[in-house]
């Protein structure tokens, strides 16, 4: 509101600029040439007082400046004699309506036309003050940026922008990002693994050479690596070395811990390469869960979980069962029931220090506690 | 809301502006003062709706508020204030934004201080004013509105262009548009001249002070151009014969031959019609000028962005206006009066022997500029025409117009005497022999023309200085009557010597740097040493060093002259992560008016950095001739000549009153 009524003093200011000159009596306030001549002619005086010009010369220029003084002088007063014409106050209302009115309507037309009244101003003062919730993601990725611009030794920082800038498929710098952390915090297995999939995604997929001598610096660090080990096989495969690359899979596949996450990635992975049938579902009914639409794959998986769920509450002996059970629910979102889950699990293991360990780990892992 | 505020004061001007540009010039027809009088507030009010959207855009960029579109491309929240100021017009949007300020500011100082013009001459002028800023109004809400939103801002803007991020945007658009736009001035009073068909003596009076003005900062603005060029582009180079550089020296050749064709109408009522002339093609090359830059037919720093419609539109008002203008002159001009007589041998002569020569020089930048481009539109085949070509069509015609630059204000009005003249030059010419010998005895063999360019250089600057001598009666007459005349002597007398001069020392300047320019480029690795011209230049080590929005890496060189440290400098190389570009910092080492120059170039992998090493001799003498040249316009433009005519009410007003 404030805008409009702002908006409304300034168009009154712009009319009155016009009015104003048309309501007062014609002032003459002009000057003329005949001015001009006058001084001429008062120079030509001091030139020659200073010496500056001859005699003659002064004289020949006097008279010719006084001729032009003479025709000026007519012409003002012919000027001046002449009676204004009429009509001067149908004209002043002519002018002044075309004020009163194509000024607002001009204005106003082009205005809504063009701009955009209804958007207040965001200065970053009034930006900065927004709670952090409502900010836009790119807000938050600037202000990490801002601070890893100004401190670029900040590890941890470098770590936690890499997968974002992975997910917003900005991948030159979730790299980049990647090999900071990997250089500042220390070269491990994991990081070497993060940063051949950065390598990996900025290649459009194509585990690169560079990728490929990350991920081999992984598996050395730690022979278990998954993503390392999974990616090597990409590698193979990509080089077309489809052997290789079923090797590679099938033994992650035998020493897969039950129930992993990953497996069932493996084993469409290992179905591209080798017509031999992997161990578990077969690659025909991934392949039909896969034609599956999404909320009939979520009714599936949920259904195979409920399974699980009535199977392990006759039978509660079986560790991997409730530990993939936990995996499970989380991976669904359902927290609580996982959570649930992990204390049926405890209280169905007993004493057993061994598979307590395993599922303390597991929660820990999934960040389930407290 | 403030954005939108600067939006509508925008629109407002337009209004105004449409009022202006109709109303005063029917008044001016059917004789109406009160109509007329509508022009002079008008003027006013619109100027004032300008600066306030200048402002509003100004408060955008200072608060960074990313919702405004040109903002967020152009800004940053962690630049240095100064540059959040300067971005305002680093930008095409911003940048005419400021060129319609200006053109109202302009308009205004005529409303405000044109008290002394008749009222028709004021009231046509301001009318043509109004309509040039209408259509800008119009050019810049249509096609390059500087206050469009984005719904959501964004968090971080995208930069200003890092070159751009220097004290010197601060200084040369701002200089170079009150001079491009000041023009606009002559060329509004000339429209107004030719609609009512009397043009007189007078009239040049009335224009000088305006053209001096654009001049002035025409001058300054093409000389700081120039030496910020100098120092950021990293080469060292003043002048590159840039389309962009040539656009702006054009409309300053145009002006410097109308400064002089209006001394001989003001004076002798002569060369009327070349002056009107002059007055409309200076405008027209700034309009040009301003085509070329900001259209896209030319892609250089200067190009923000290019767009078609801008282009289009920009040509539709080149037409409008050049054309229009040229279409009212040659209708006019047939009927004006043409005044007085003068023999060829005079200082009407002389000024006419220097608007030859000017145009002249003038029409060669115009077909070197413009004849690649239009090549290329009509065959698609590329030519660069480059300093060769200048070199030998725009310096051959130098030579003689600064040949007679001291003959000119030695001549009489009307019938002059050449002999007279060269006779009270003799100094001169002796000086510019010595300086022809000191020169060659100084630099050995080649280059055989840099003393004959000292030596015309002297002569010029000497020329200047006998011509002051003569007025002011210097050693011929006792000291107490020189100190009369001085005081007596107009200053424009004092504005063309000093002027005159300055082209003298800017001409040495340039010789110097040309002829006598030493460069080294080398490779160095920290605690090596390499010599220039007598200098020892030592990498002491690289410095990394955190900006506010950039990333430095700088070298750090001790200078030694016989093992004795004059100084230390630290050229460097900055990377401005926004926009991933770099951008090389010159170190600069004033010696006297000769300078040192070193820049950064690439550091190879086994930590040796590759450097430029200058020395130019005298190279500070162009620009500090060229400040010279823009005081000698401040003196002329001081005179108190300018400003006669002006009605003095409260003399008059007393005369009123009844006797007691």
């Amino acid at each position: 509101m404030t805008l409009w009524f702002v908006f409304a003093l300034m168009t009154a200011a712009a009319v009155f600029a016009v009015l104003w000159p048309l309501g007062r009596a014609a002032v003459r306030r002009s000057g003329s040439d005949v001015a001009v001549y006058r001084d001429q002619i008062g120079e030509i005086g001091r030139d020659r007082a200073n010496g500056l010009i001859g005699a003659s010369e002064a004289e020949a220029a006097r008279v010719e400046v006084s001729r032009r003084l003479l025709a000026a002088a007519d012409a003002d007063a012919a000027q001046s004699a002449a009676a204004p014409r009429p009509g001067a106050t149908a004209r002043r209302r002519t002018a002044a309506v075309a004020a009163l009115i194509g000024v607002p309507v001009l204005a106003a037309t082009l205005y809504l036309a063009l701009g955009s009244p209804q958007l207040p101003g965001q200065p970053l003062a009034a930006r900065v003050k927004a709670p952090l919730q409502d900010q836009p993601l790119d807000a938050l990725v600037t202000r990490v940026e801002a601070h890893l611009a100004s401190n670029p030794e900040d590890g941890r920082g470098w770590e936690v922008i890499a997968p974002v800038y992975l997910r917003l498929g900005r991948f030159e710098d979730a790299v980049k990002a990647r090999r900071n952390a990997l250089q500042l915090n220390g070269a491990t297995s994991d990081r070497e693994a993060d940063l051949g999939e950065a390598l990996a995604a900025a290649a459009n997929g194509v585990v690169t050479d560079e990728a490929k001598a990350s991920f081999e610096r992984a598996r050395a660090g730690d022979p278990k690596n998954v993503r390392a080990r999974f990616y090597l096989g990409v590698a193979a495969e990509q080089d077309s070395n489809h052997a290789a690359a079923a090797a590679i899979w099938r033994e992650m596949l035998t020493d897969a811990p039950q129930g992993a996450p990953w497996v069932p990635i493996v084993r469409q992975a290992l179905a591209r390469v080798d017509a031999a049938p992997a161990p578990g579902p077969s690659a025909d009914d991934i392949a039909a869960a896969q034609s599956m639409k999404p909320e009939d794959q979520a009714a599936m998986i949920r259904g195979m979980v409920e399974q699980l769920s009535e199977r392990l509450k006759r039978d509660g002996s079986d560790v991997d069962g409730w530990l993939r059970l936990v995996r499970a629910y989380t991976v669904l979102g359902d927290k609580d029931r996982a959570r649930e889950a992990a204390a049926d699990a405890r209280r169905a293991i007993g004493p057993d220090a061994d598979k307590l360990k395993r599922l303390d780990e597991l929660v820990k892992g999934l960040g389930l506690e407290g | 809301m403030i954005p939108e505020l600067g939006h509508y004061c925008l629109v407002l001007a337009l209004a105004l502006a449409l009022i202006q540009a109709s109303v005063p010039m029917w008044g001016a027809r059917v004789g109406d003062s009160t109509l007329m009088g509508v022009a002079g507030p008008a003027a006013l009010a619109q100027f004032a709706f300008v600066a306030a959207s200048f402002a509003a855009l100004t408060w955008c960029y200072v608060a960074s508020d990313f919702s405004v579109f040109n903002v967020f491309q152009n800004s940053h929240s962690a630049m240095p204030l100064i540059y959040k100021f300067t971005s305002v017009w680093g930008n095409h949007e911003g940048s005419m934004l400021l060129w319609v300020l200006i053109l109202s500011l302009f308009g205004a100082s005529v409303a405000a201080f044109g008290g002394n013009l008749p009222e028709t001459l004021r009231a046509d002028a301001l009318a043509v004013q109004a309509w040039i800023a209408a259509a800008f109004y119009l050019f810049i809400l249509v096609t390059s509105n500087p206050f469009l939103r984005l719904a959501d801002a964004p968090f971080e803007g995208r930069d200003l262009n890092p070159i751009l991020q220097d004290p010197g945007l601060a200084i040369h658009p701002p200089l170079l548009y009150l001079g491009y736009v000041g023009f606009s001035i002559s060329f509004s009073f000339a429209i107004a001249a030719l609609i009512e068909g009397r043009i007189d003596a007078a009239w040049a009076r009335w224009v000088r002070p305006w053209a001096l003005a654009a001049w002035l900062c025409l001058t300054l603005g093409i000389a700081m151009g120039s030496y910020w060029a100098y120092y950021e582009l990293g080469w060292g180079g003043w002048w590159f014969w840039d389309p962009v550089e040539n656009a702006s020296l054009m409309p300053w050749l145009a002006g410097t031959a109308l400064l002089h064709s209006a001394v001989v109408m003001e004076k002798r009522n002569a060369l009327k019609i070349w002056t009107i002339l002059l007055a409309i093609l200076a405008f027209s090359l700034s309009l040009l000028g301003t085509f070329l830059v900001r259209s896209g037919v030319l892609t250089s720093v200067h190009t923000f962005a290019s767009d078609p419609t801008r282009g289009v539109f920009i040509l539709a008002i080149l037409a409008v206006f050049i054309g229009g203008g040229f279409t009212l002159y040659a209708w006019r001009a047939p009927m004006l009066k043409q005044g007085g007589l003068f023999a060829p041998i005079s200082r009407e002569g002389a000024l006419v022997f220097n608007n030859l020569f000017l145009t002249s020089a003038c029409a060669t930048v115009f077909v070197g500029t413009l004849y690649p481009l239009a090549l290329e539109a009509l065959t698609e085949e590329k030519i660069s025409v480059g300093a060769p070509f200048f070199n030998f069509t725009f310096g051959p015609l130098l030579v003689p117009l600064l040949i007679a630059v001291p003959f000119g204000p030695l001549l009489a009005w009307k019938r002059g005497d050449v002999l007279g003249a060269a006779q009270r030059l003799m100094l001169a010419f002796a000086l510019a022999l010595v300086g022809l010998g000191v020169a060659f005895a100084l630099q050995g063999g080649q280059p055989v023309l840099a003393p004959f360019g000292v030596a015309l250089a002297v002569f010029v600057m000497i020329g200047a200085l006998t011509d002051l001598s003569e007025r002011l009666g210097l050693f011929r007459v006792p000291l107490g009557v020189t100190l009369a005349r001085a005081r007596g002597l107009p200053r424009s007398n004092f504005g063309t010597a000093v002027a005159h001069f300055a082209a003298g020392v800017v001409l040495l300047g340039v010789v110097a740097e040309t002829a006598w320019n030493a460069e080294r480029i080398a490779t160095l690795k920290v605690g090596e040493t390499i010599s220039l011209r007598g200098y020892d230049f030592t990498l002491d080590g690289l410095i990394p060093r955190p900006g506010p929005n950039y990333r430095e890496v700088a070298a750090h060189f001790t200078i030694r002259r016989d093992g004795v440290v004059i100084g230390v400098m630290e050229p460097s190389k900055r990377t401005f992560p926004q926009r991933a570009m770099s951008t090389t910092e010159a170190a600069l080492m004033s010696r006297g008016v000769s300078q040192i120059y070193l820049s950064l170039g690439e550091t190879s992998a086994d930590g040796a950095v590759a450097v430029r090493l200058y020395h130019k001799p005298l190279v500070l003498l162009i620009w500090l001739g060229a400040v010279m040249m823009a005081f000698g316009g401040a003196l002329s433009l001081s005179d108190r000549r300018l400003r006669v005519g002006a009605p003095k009410p409260a003399r008059r007003k007393p005369a009123l009153q009844p006797a007691e």
